[in-house]
């Protein structure tokens, strides 16, 4: 048998359906196999106004199932046998005598019917709809009632050819969907079988697939934009994309502003000429089936005509007022109640570019960064802080170093957006997301679980990218700035392990390996790292990391911390201990000059020597002084060759024999 | 079928009144004391609460001072006309209902593009907020459509839908205009002549002239005023004629004043958040006195 649940909502969010979606059918999926139902099939659909599970392959029923009841013993007396037979609902002749392992007792073959899938989906479906997790739901009757995202309308319920009976907020289920709001029917019956062309009938493509090939069947050449692709797939049941254009006059206003004017304002895509410039072109999509008159066209060109208009109003407004003199302004601009203002964070920011090496132009980029959000078009147009900022400077005669600081230092936005391209820009970008790392760590905005209101992650990302990207030899925690508490520390340092293993693919164990070794320098981490990934798979190599466990291990079972001291020569035992000890003494008088490369195969090199004192040398011997030599010849080796990284962390698939030894 | 042929302002608003009316709304005028948008007015922010059902329609002028332009712009107003609806309980087909006024108009919607995109709504200092749209005709924004949920904190008994019609736009969109002062009002009237002077004059006030002392002053005493009437509806035995509504008023002008200041540059950042809370604590009082004294006349 086949399931069709069809949810029919008004306009869910673009951006909750396709979470909504992967609930429910996961939901229903675990249902179906929770009461044994069967379905060999689960697929989840989505338009703005419906969320749709459709599985085949359900069995009608569960199947009967048997348990065997134990009762008395044979012994009992016969009002307790009747006793546990009435009990049962059965007369005492039907109980049958077995051997339970200890004695022979009465017992009972209870049948229980299976139930049919019809009355537990009935039962389920209603809870289980209500359970969707979204961002923010609404009630709808009133107070008390129940809460969806939207108030649900219509609701489609069928298992082969019956309606699966239940109610949510006064909608019962039935078998008739609702097609496009004025395109198609307000109600028409569907069935499993017929229900995707139905809805088509009614201007309604149940597939995002086949929404999305529908806009991407335009002609005109959009830049692509796939969040935009996205949003637009979601945002409509029958998407016909139109072509507008715009006066090119406009084009004198910077890129920046047009393409978020239309990306994010209006949701169009933007064109690119031939010559790779904006294009004086758009492309809109619509919920509807054309335009042959081209009053969509119109309507959208004219909407389009005055935001561009009031960009240029705001754009002219501006720049009667520098940037250099709304610095003072920001006092009454909030950055968060307990840290201020932004003219307090410009305050600091300008002393942590100094810190952090920043040149005169650089200070000056952090002196002006925050000033644009003073700007009418920044008001207007909020996604292009930074960007304005960097344009104004630049059209106000700023140098172009600092134009250029200020226009990147949002940067990086993401994992993919690229990192801000000049010195000066790096450092103030840094200095920028430091100050707010550490401003909201102690007034204890501590990012938890999900829940990281001021993007604290991607801050610190943002940073550890730059840092190593950049090839920003600065040790971001010398400098004093990751003060208090220690947490930041913490985080950060999560950040730097996120970022090795998950973007630059380093192997966890040798992540671990060489951040143990010393994190001040994310460069020299990186340079570690990558001699370390060369050398791993040498032949000596895993081997001798797995020796350095287990000195690490004897040593500690020895209580032995801190700085080695002194070997006494004369204490050690000609063979197998004197060749490890030249071995250690020629390493280190070799490894100062050589590269990180050249000193792990330097290391890996001391193979045979390491071996064979495991191999031939009693390390815990009575002689006291003999085995405090011998600690202590393993303690410098582990201090001098654990510098690059504490090998100790490298997991070797040789490292549980050579424990076991 | 409506008459097709291109709306004026005014007649836009007949036709909307009588849309409305003929579905069960009361058509009120507007409130005469000057508020921010028409979800303040009592009509709406206090008739939301409660058990009783309600339908009303009603224009309101609403004043934000900081989107005064001094008339030079061609989309932005000092002061726009709301046409606001409240259906209460919401209808089923309320968003039918809604895509039926716009035909009232002269909208074939068939030859249009309609997307309801997400849109929630928040007004602090009424401790009220809702979830909903913004309501895209043609990548115009012409309605604001929110369900409410809370209103001076409070959580609503019924959800009422609110429907916010920003006429000025709706009907440059009509008549194909650019600019709202180029709206025909009525025949041979522009809405420059009717009210380019207002734009002019209260930008020239709220951005320049208005005195920020003699305001705050006002501030305190309207404040003062609506605390003295609640203190008193406390202690009050006759509740149930207890004036209520006039301690609304108050509130309402302290939040104009508010607006005001705040346009003028008046407002430190660090008092912004706590003048908006004074604003708060006052109209969640009068809500929930509100409630009381409905229920008590129950």
């Amino acid at each position: 048998m086949n399931l069709l649940l069809e949810i029919g909502c008004e306009e869910i969010p673009d951006w909750m359906l396709e979470g909504a979606s992967s609930y429910l059918a996961n939901a229903v999926l675990e249902l179906l196999d929770q009461e044994k139902l069967g379905a060999s099939l689960v697929r989840k659909d989505v338009t703005p106004r419906r969320l749709v599970i459709r599985a085949e392959g359900l069995w009608t029923g569960q199947a009967d199932s048997v348990d065997l009841v134990w009762g008395p013993p044979k012994s009992a007396q016969p009002a307790a046998i009747a006793g546990f037979a009435k009990k049962q609902g059965v007369s005492p002749d039907q109980l049958q005598i077995q051997f339970d392992g200890k004695v022979d007792k009465y017992s009972l073959y209870r049948k229980t019917p299976g139930r049919a899938a019809l009355d537990i989906l009935a039962e389920s479906l209603p809870q289980l709809i209500l359970k969707t997790p979204f961002p923010k739901t609404m009630y709808w009757p009133g107070k008390g009632g129940a809460r969806f995202i939207r108030p649900i309308r219509w609701i489609v319920a069928l298992l082969g050819d019956d309606v699966i009976p239940f109610e949510i907020a006064g909608v019962q289920s039935g078998r008739e969907s609702s097609g496009h709001r004025k395109l198609g029917a307000n109600r028409f019956p569907v069935t499993f079988e017929n229900f995707e062309q139905k809805l088509r009938e009614n201007f309604v493509i149940l597939s995002a697939e086949k929404r999305r090939e529908r806009i991407r069947a335009v002609p005109t050449k959009y830049r692509c934009d796939k969040p935009l692709l996205e949003t637009l797939v979601n945002l409509t049941e029958w998407p016909t994309p139109i072509t507008g254009i715009f006066d090119p006059e406009f084009l004198d206003l910077p890129k920046e502003v047009l393409i978020t004017v239309m990306r994010y304002h209006q949701k169009y895509f933007s064109v690119d000429a031939p010559d790779g410039n904006l294009a004086n072109q758009f492309v809109a999509v619509t919920n509807t089936d054309g335009d042959p008159e081209g009053l969509i066209r119109h309507g959208n060109e004219r909407v389009l005509r005055a935001r561009f208009n009031d960009a240029r109003f705001f754009w002219n407004a501006d720049q009667k007022k520098k940037l250099a003199d709304r610095v003072q302004d920001l006092a009454n601009v909030t950055f968060q109640a307990k840290l201020g203002t932004y003219l307090d964070k410009t305050g600091r920011m300008v002393a942590l570019v100094a810190e952090l090496g920043g040149d005169s132009n650089a200070q000056r980029a952090a002196l002006l960064s925050k000033a644009d959000l003073t700007t009418e078009l920044v008001k207007e147009l909020t996604e292009l802080q930074g960007i304005i900022g960097g344009l104004y400077a630049r059209a106000q005669g700023e140098p172009e170093e600092v134009a250029v600081a200020i226009y990147d230092h949002y940067r990086p936005a993401s994992m993919e957006d690229p990192i801000p391209s000049t010195r000066a820009g790096q450092l103030l970008s840094i200095a920028d997301k430091l100050d707010t790392l550490q401003g909201c760590f102690q007034v204890g905005l501590i990012p938890s679980g999900s829940k990281d209101p001021f993007a604290l992650r991607r801050a610190a990302q943002g940073i550890v990218r730059i840092l190593v990207e950049a090839n920003l030899r600065i040790n971001v925690r010398q400098a004093g700035l990751f003060k208090e508490p220690p947490v930041v520390s913490e985080f950060f340092l999560d950040r730097v392990r996120y970022y090795f293993r998950e973007i630059k693919g380093f192997a966890y164990d040798e992540v671990n390996a060489v951040l143990a070794s010393g994190w001040d320098d994310l460069v020299d981490v990186e340079e570690r790292l990558t001699a370390l990934r060369e050398v791993r798979p040498t032949e000596d190599f895993e081997p001798v990391a797995a020796g350095f466990k287990r000195i690490k291990n004897i040593l500690r079972q020895a209580g032995i911390e801190g700085k080695p001291g002194p070997i006494d020569a004369a204490l050690l035992e000609p063979g197998p201990e004197t060749t490890l000890y030249d071995s250690v003494i020629d390493a280190k008088a070799r490894l100062a000059a050589l590269p990180y490369r050249g000193k792990l195969e330097a290391v890996a090199a001391m193979r045979p020597a390491i071996d064979l004192f495991f191999d031939k040398v009693m390390v815990n011997v009575p002689d006291a002084a003999v085995r405090h030599n011998r600690l202590t010849l393993l303690h410098t080796m582990l201090a001098e060759f654990s510098t690059i990284a504490d090998f100790s962390e490298i997991v070797t698939s040789s490292t549980s024999s050579q424990e076991n030894k | 079928m409506p008459d097709l042929k291109i709306p004026t302002f005014q007649e836009n608003v007949f036709r909307l009144k009588k849309y409305w009316s003929d579905r069960g709304c009361i058509v009120q005028e507007p409130y005469d004391v000057e508020v921010g948008a028409g979800t303040s007015c009592p009509e709406t922010f206090l008739r939301a609460l409660g058990p009783a059902p309600y339908r009303t329609a009603y224009v309101q002028p609403s004043r934000r001072p900081a989107d005064g332009r001094y008339g030079d712009n061609p989309n932005r107003l000092y002061k726009h006309m709301q046409l606001q609806v409240i259906l209460k309980p919401t209808p089923a087909d309320v968003i039918e209902q809604y895509m039926g006024s716009l035909e009232a108009i002269g909208i074939d919607l068939r030859k249009h593009d309609l997307k309801l995109e997400e849109d929630n709504w928040e007004n602090p200092s009424l401790g009220a907020w809702g979830v909903g749209w913004q309501v895209m005709l043609d990548g115009l924004e012409i309605t604001q459509f929110t369900y409410f949920q809370q209103c001076g904190g409070i959580d609503l008994d019924l959800v009422p839908a609110e429907i916010t019609y920003g006429l000025e736009r709706l009907t440059a969109f009509l008549q194909g205009v650019d600019s709202v002062y180029d709206i025909e009002w009525t025949p041979g009237v522009k809405y420059r002549d009717v009210r380019y002077k207002d734009e002019l004059q209260y930008s020239v006030y709220n951005f320049e002239l208005a005195h920020v002392p003699t305001l705050w002053k006002l501030f305190e005493i309207h404040e003062a005023e609506a605390r003295r009437l609640l203190d008193l509806y406390k202690d009050s035995e006759e509740k149930s004629r207890f004036p209520l509504l006039p301690t609304y008023d108050h509130v309402l002008k302290c939040s104009n004043l508010f607006n005001t200041l705040d346009a003028r540059g008046a407002i430190s950042v660090t008092e912004r958040v706590g003048v908006i809370g004074r604003i708060r604590r006052l109209a969640v009082a009068v809500a929930e006195s509100w409630i009381e004294q409905s229920g008590a006349a129950q």
